[in-house]
């Protein structure tokens, strides 16, 4: 399969945002997550827990009151004195449960008065605390209002009577947030200590119809605090300070032991947030803010499997590049010549001109923008970086020809009529005949660059895509989907290829199809034709299309090292899928020239440290 | 609430019977088997679940089925009458009933009766009643008449009530109605003549009944649609008169009054009816379920097909004819409540000790589940060649423990019990395990000499018994001193009153060593470090500190001096236990025991002073001990925890302060206890300090391993 040389990349700095809101929603099965930093993100629960699309609003957290024509909060409800924290509406409409300090309104929403005032003690393990502030509370259907609280306490209320009926003190930290579940059979909590509680109705005795609320599981998968929980009907959802969104499957809901019911940890974005020029040896990598270019270093020693080689010359911080404004970046890309860098926010496109002399950089804005490119969501440079294709959000596709410092509108692709879906991902062939861009659901759209006109539409298939890539010569394109399947589609053929149906025939390998993260880039070695290169975050694979498909029976990731000669004969000849997992997590991977990858890794222990650190147990004396 | 369950049909081919219906439908011996007698010739035994007949029987051609078959529960044979007089017996693998043992009576046969526990009964059309054995014992022995001409017997049910046979039969006259009961055990007949009220017009229809512990309850349909009920005592007053019974309005309006046949009654249980009929006068004929408690209609079921008007019940299946087919609706109920209907079922615990639990009714255990055992074996050979073996009527063998309990010696209790423990648990176990419980406290209280200890240790053992379900039990342990009862029910209820578990503690401090040197005491809890007592050492420490209240000791830091100045007593007193064994083996599982402190701390100011010392000291000694490994635990299986010598020091110094600080060995205890903690605050704060600057170390370590930020390697793939 040949050796090659890795930069093994640790120098970006990406920190993705804690989680403050999710939201789950039960008709669509899809999860939209919203971060400090301002983004929301939807996931698809459906596809493999695919995170479908990415939107930076404003990038400030707007309050919004919502309130029906005959309602308006200053006039009708009467005035709290404090902060009103955490809102519940009652399932049908008629009261509103009010989170407060140190108290819990409930209003009648005819009326507009608050009917009950309940006051939440202070004590805290028997010790008065300045405020009790109630983060989170849930009104059922029944009249019971569950509130939670910074003394760590679960406490049930009668709304009709104002009464506490039940209390758990579950934490020595603030409980933070609470979902129920639909049947208000089940809810789950976050608390400050990282920790997440399931709650259950469950019956007195087997016999008896009377059933109580039971705190049943505890789990303890994060580590800062959980300022987030949502109950889908099979899977509690939490995420928090430590950005990592974990869907956590109830056992007892799952009907079908698959993949599905395990649990999952989402840390990393389904996208890429780094591009790279190959020939200049430059990585782009892209921030909520800002933007760094870096050079890489070179070596001029060699070496066998597993050596690192001494550095000739160490990787370079070029260039940092603020935006203008509280947006945050969305996409952003690096020309394969390096000469050029796009990147759009929610409202602006801006493109830069990169003038290299020796050691010095001259960065020159292109000015003058047209107003049709007011936001992109996938920004792409042709090979030859004569062009640059711009997904807008309004589902066309720009074409715009690049001459030096200045450029020319050449075409829009109009959406398919009657399609309003945006385009997210972008391929182009090397030699810039072909452009492929997908939708979330919607089919791979194939243009023809030369004539200006939609060549073909690769069918429709049930999960979204997550990555693209045309490959040179051929031009077959390369698709990979959140279900882990991979297609390959001749564009010239307008049809699958023979070896995309012989491994659809066949199926992939069960632990291929069990991976639980997307692929998220997909690229070819430049002389040898059968090699597709692919990675997701735990792995980076090469598929030898002229080697056997592997099946259940064979070892798929073998992590020994070869023993003797014909081992390694064996092995390289065993089957197509030839997978490393040395480096990860792994952001980006691409092959620079043969012989020389670049791989991006991000070691969540780097995460950790930039994180606030976590509440802290006392480990002695409790 | 009740339920009816989705119905089936028993037969694939119609049964011959007439527009009559078939002749009744019995339980044999065997759960889930039912003997169907068609009014024609064929008597066939179906197997309910499988929805399939097991065997069939049929007389010759001119002969016909007079009588439903039954079943003789003592011997598992059948019994048929065909031609009004000629009596079959047989079992299962006969195959011609022409062939079977045969018995002509000298008078015609109205019923037989045969229930679970006792020999089957011959009811004659003249009144008369025989048992079986001694019918068979001389077939052709004269029958008296016992009712008068033109009376005809409409209705007839047989019950055990206390473990006594008990007839009943209603017989019509002109009209009117009678009522016979016949007691077996004093062989007395009473006849009761049934009013009917203000309803004159009325027909009875349909009779069902049940059977409490005084009174028999007979439901009767009336042709006006509505049940009455009528209560008939089963031990009159004098039983000689014929009395008088007024029935009375029970469920108004549950079958059209219109209705000419095909109404049916039966009693399911306390509470509810089953009514066959049409509900309207046009409507079709109907299935209903009635709640006679909250005169509700619970559940019914439409059967379009028409019924025969008959309805049988027997064990969670309701019989009828539907059609030209014998339908079987499976039946449910569970026990309803006003409060269960309303949602809100609340088991108020009683804090009263001496109070019955809602668990535990032994008078209805009595009631309902010893009304069938001891059966006398039947007398009556078999008459077949062949030897049968004797099949043993079914009697749990809860029912079994539960009569033993009440009158057997306790060799043969314990017997009986190991029996019961045996075999595999039923749902209800950890409720009869708690009925026995109090049957044998109930004994020990009427014999004083009847102390079944060992049994009570085997039913604690168990593990399902609670505080609440056997009340008395803890009491019963306190009033004997029986520490190794005490022990177990303190690690075994998880329910124990507060004022309870200090009424043990008492003991357990009170009670003198060469008394617990007897007992046999689970000392899982106490490992070595309990060696030997040290009363002589302590006796040393009231003298040096004879004193008590010197003002010098004020001042806890001369206090201090004065610990470190005599070290030889401080050292002895870390590492020997100040009680035995056995002694600390019982104060562990109060230790154990769950408590609220509002509710333990009045009881704990009741505790003597010096045994509140030895308790602190022993305490103290734990605490120590807990101190000398890194996890502050204690060797053993299952010993105390830290918290819970923390939480139990607080609690009696919190209980008993005024009193500890003026005695002097309590006192001198104090300050050393004092003097501990307070060390053992500083280590842990220290600890703590230490804690944050090794992670500091370990994150500069751990920088130090992790490679550096940018590096090219080499890679090759296989």
């Amino acid at each position: 399969m040949g050796e090659f040389k890795v930069h093994r990349v640790r120098f970006f700095n990406y920190v993705p945002s804690g989680i403050r809101c999710v939201a789950y929603n039960n008709q669509s099965n899809r999860l939209a997550v919203s971060r400090t930093d301002g983004t929301v993100e939807i996931y698809n629960l459906s596809a493999n827990y695919f995170q479908e699309k990415v939107g930076c609003e404003d990038g400030s957290v707007k309050l919004f009151q919502i309130t029906p024509d005959k309602i308006q909060f200053e006039r009708n409800f009467d005035r709290q004195k404090s902060r009103i924290l955490s809102l519940s509406w009652h399932p049908a409409g008629t009261h509103i449960a009010a989170g407060s300090i140190d108290y819990i309104s409930v209003f009648d929403v005819k009326s507009g008065s608050a009917i009950h005032k309940m006051l939440v003690d202070r004590q805290y393990m028997g010790v008065s605390k300045r405020k009790c502030i109630i983060w989170g509370v849930a009104f059922l259907s029944d009249g019971t209002v569950i509130s939670v609280d910074s003394a760590g306490k679960v406490q049930f209320w009668d709304s009709a009577t104002g009464t506490l009926v039940k209390n758990h003190l579950i934490a020595n930290a603030d409980v933070q947030s609470i979902a129920i579940s639909d049947q208000e059979d089940s809810f789950v909590v976050g608390t400050a200590e990282g920790t997440v509680f399931h709650f259950q109705l469950v019956s007195v005795t087997s016999s008896s119809s009377e059933k109580q609320w039971v705190r049943t599981k505890p789990f303890q998968h994060h580590t800062h605090d959980v300022r987030a929980v949502a109950h889908s009907p099979i899977a509690l959802i939490s995420g928090g300070t430590d950005t990592h969104l974990v869907i956590r499957p109830l056992m007892e809901k799952v009907e079908v032991k698959n993949y599905d019911a395990a649990l999952r940890k989402i840390t990393f974005p389904h996208r890429r947030l780094v591009s790279c020029a190959k020939k200049k040896q430059l990585l782009l990598f892209q921030f909520a803010h800002h933007l760094e270019l870096w050079r890489l270093g070179s070596t001029v020693a060699t070496g066998k499997n597993g050596d690192t080689l001494p550095l000739s010359k160490n990787a370079d911080h070029l260039l940092h590049l603020k935006t203008k404004g509280p947006e945050n970046i969305i996409c952003s890309c690096i020309s394969p010549c390096g000469s050029w860098i796009a990147y759009s926010t929610a409202s602006r496109f801006f493109l830069y001109r990169l003038n290299y002399e020796h050691d010095n950089i001259n960065l020159q804005r292109v000015s003058k923008m047209p107003a049709f490119l007011r936001s992109a969501l996938q920004i792409l440079f042709s090979e030859d970086s004569t062009k640059l294709f711009v997904a807008s959000n309004q589902g066309s596709v720009h074409v715009i020809r690049l001459l030096e410092g200045s450029f020319k509108h050449l075409h829009t692709f109009q959406p398919q009529s009657g399609t309003v879906e945006s385009m997210c991902l972008l391929a182009v062939s090397p030699d810039g005949n072909w452009l492929a861009a997908s939708g979330t659901s919607a089919g791979v759209h194939v243009y023809n660059v030369k004539q200006l006109k939609l060549h073909c539409t690769v069918p429709a298939y049930n999960f979204p895509v997550t990555a693209l890539a045309i490959a040179p010569n051929t031009n077959n394109l390369v698709i990979a989907h959140s279900d882990q399947q991979v297609f390959e589609y001749s564009i010239p053929d307008k049809q699958y290829t023979q070896w995309s149906r012989t491994i659809q025939k066949q199926g992939f390998h069960h632990l291929w199809l069990q991976r639980d993260t997307p692929i998220t880039h997909i690229s070819f070695h430049p002389k040898r034709p059968m090699h597709i290169l692919l990675h997701d975050a735990y792995m980076f694979c090469i598929i030898d299309k002229s080697l056997p498909l592997p099946n259940d029976k064979t070892l798929l990731y073998n992590p020994l090292p070869p023993t003797n000669e014909s081992d390694i004969i064996r092995r390289r000849t065993a089957h197509a899928f030839k997978i490393s997992k040395k480096y990860k997590p792994l952001l980006f991977m691409d092959l620079l020239d043969e012989r020389t990858l670049v791989a991006v890794e991000r070691p969540l222990d780097d995460i950790i440290a930039q994180l606030p650190p976590p509440i802290k147990k006392k480990k002695f004396g409790t | 609430m009740a339920a009816l369950e989705e119905r089936f049909t028993l037969t694939a081919v119609p049964l011959g019977s007439g527009p009559d219906g078939p002749l009744g439908v019995e339980q044999s011996d065997k759960t889930d088997q039912f003997l169907v007698t068609d009014s024609g010739r064929t008597v066939i035994l179906y197997k309910v679940s499988d929805q399939k007949p097991l065997g069939s029987w049929s007389v010759k051609q001119g002969q016909i089925i007079t009588c439903p078959a039954v079943c003789n529960f003592q011997t598992g044979e059948y019994i048929v009458v065909h031609d009004n007089k000629v009596l079959r017996i047989w079992n299962n693998e006969d195959v011609n009933l022409d062939k079977v043992f045969k018995a002509t009576l000298s008078t015609e046969v109205y019923r037989i009766h045969s229930i679970q526990g006792t020999e089957p009964l011959v009811l004659f059309k003249e009144g008369a009643v025989r048992g079986l054995e001694a019918l068979l014992a001389e077939p052709q022995q004269k029958i008296e008449t016992v009712i008068s001409d033109e009376e005809v017997i409409k209705w007839t049910k047989f019950f055990m009530v206390f473990r006594h046979p008990v007839l009943i039969f209603i017989t019509e006259k002109h009209g009117n109605y009678f009522a016979y009961v016949q007691k077996f055990n004093s062989r007395i007949l009473s006849k009761y003549t049934l009013l009917l009220g203000q309803e004159e017009k009325s027909v009875t229809q349909s009779f069902s009944a049940s059977v409490d512990r005084k009174f028999i309850s007979l439901m009767s349909l009336s042709s006006d649609g509505c049940v009455y009920e009528t209560l008939i005592p089963i031990h009159p007053s004098d039983p000689e008169k014929n009395q008088r019974v007024v029935r009375s309005l029970l469920l108004k309006s549950v079958v059209s009054g219109s209705a000419r046949s095909g109404v049916a009654l039966t009693i399911l249980d306390h509470d509810h009816v089953a009514v066959l009929g049409p509900p309207l006068s046009a409507s079709k004929e109907c299935l209903s379920i009635w709640n006679t408690k909250f005169q509700t209609l619970q559940t019914s079921k439409e059967l379009p097909q028409g019924t025969s008007g008959q309805l049988w019940y027997h064990g969670e299946n309701l019989f009828m004819l539907h059609g030209k087919f014998l339908t079987v609706i499976p039946y449910k109920c569970e026990v309803s409540s006003l409060a269960g209907a309303l949602g809100k079922l609340k088991h108020s615990q009683d804090p009263d000790i001496h109070a019955m639990t809602h668990f535990v009714n032994w008078e209805t255990s009595q009631g309902y589940g010893l009304g069938s055992q001891n059966s006398e074996q039947s007398k009556r050979i078999l008459r077949r060649r062949k030897i049968e073996v004797s099949v043993q009527p079914e009697v749990p063998p809860s029912t079994q423990l539960l009569a033993a309990v009440q009158k057997d010696s306790e060799k043969h209790i314990e017997v009986e019990l190991r029996k019961f423990l045996a075999v595999k648990r039923t749902p209800d176990f950890h409720t009869i395990i708690g009925d026995v419980v109090i049957g044998l406290l109930g004994r020990y209280k009427a014999e004083p000499s009847f102390y079944p200890r060992n049994c009570l240790i085997q039913l604690i053992q168990t593990c399902v018994l609670s505080y609440s379900l056997c009340p008395g039990l803890m009491e019963f342990a306190l009033e004997k001193t029986d520490v190794q009862i005490l022990q177990l029910c303190l690690q075994q209820f998880p329910d124990i009153p507060e004022s309870v578990t200090c009424a043990c503690l008492k003991i357990f401090l009170s009670i003198g060593d060469d008394s617990l040197q007897e007992t046999d005491i689970n000392m899982e809890s106490v490992s070595d470090y309990t060696a030997t007592i040290q009363d002589a050492e302590i006796e040393e420490q009231t003298e040096i500190l004879q004193n008590g209240f010197s003002p010098e000791e004020e001042n806890c830091e001369n206090c201090a001096q004065e610990l470190i100045e005599k070290p030889p007593a401080a050292t002895e007193e870390s590492t020997s236990c100040p009680v035995t064994g056995k002694r600390a083996a019982l104060l562990n599982a109060i230790l154990h025991s769950a408590y609220s402190e509002t509710f333990l701390l009045p009881h704990l100011k009741d505790i003597p002073a010096q045994h509140i010392t030895i308790f602190l000291q022993y305490l103290y000694f734990l605490y120590l001990k807990c101190s000398e490994n890194a996890t502050m635990t204690l060797p053993g299986i299952h010993p105390p925890t830290l918290n819970q010598i923390m939480d139990w020091i607080c609690l009696l110094l919190d209980a008993n302060f005024t009193v500890v600080v003026m005695i002097p060995e309590a006192k001198r205890l104090l300050l050393s206890l004092y003097k501990f903690v307070k060390s053992q605050i500083s280590i842990c704060s220290e600890l703590n300090k230490i804690e944050v600057s090794f992670r500091e170390l370990q994150k500069l370590n751990q920088e130090k391993t992790n490679r550096e930020l940018y590096s090219i390697e080499v890679l090759e793939l296989f």
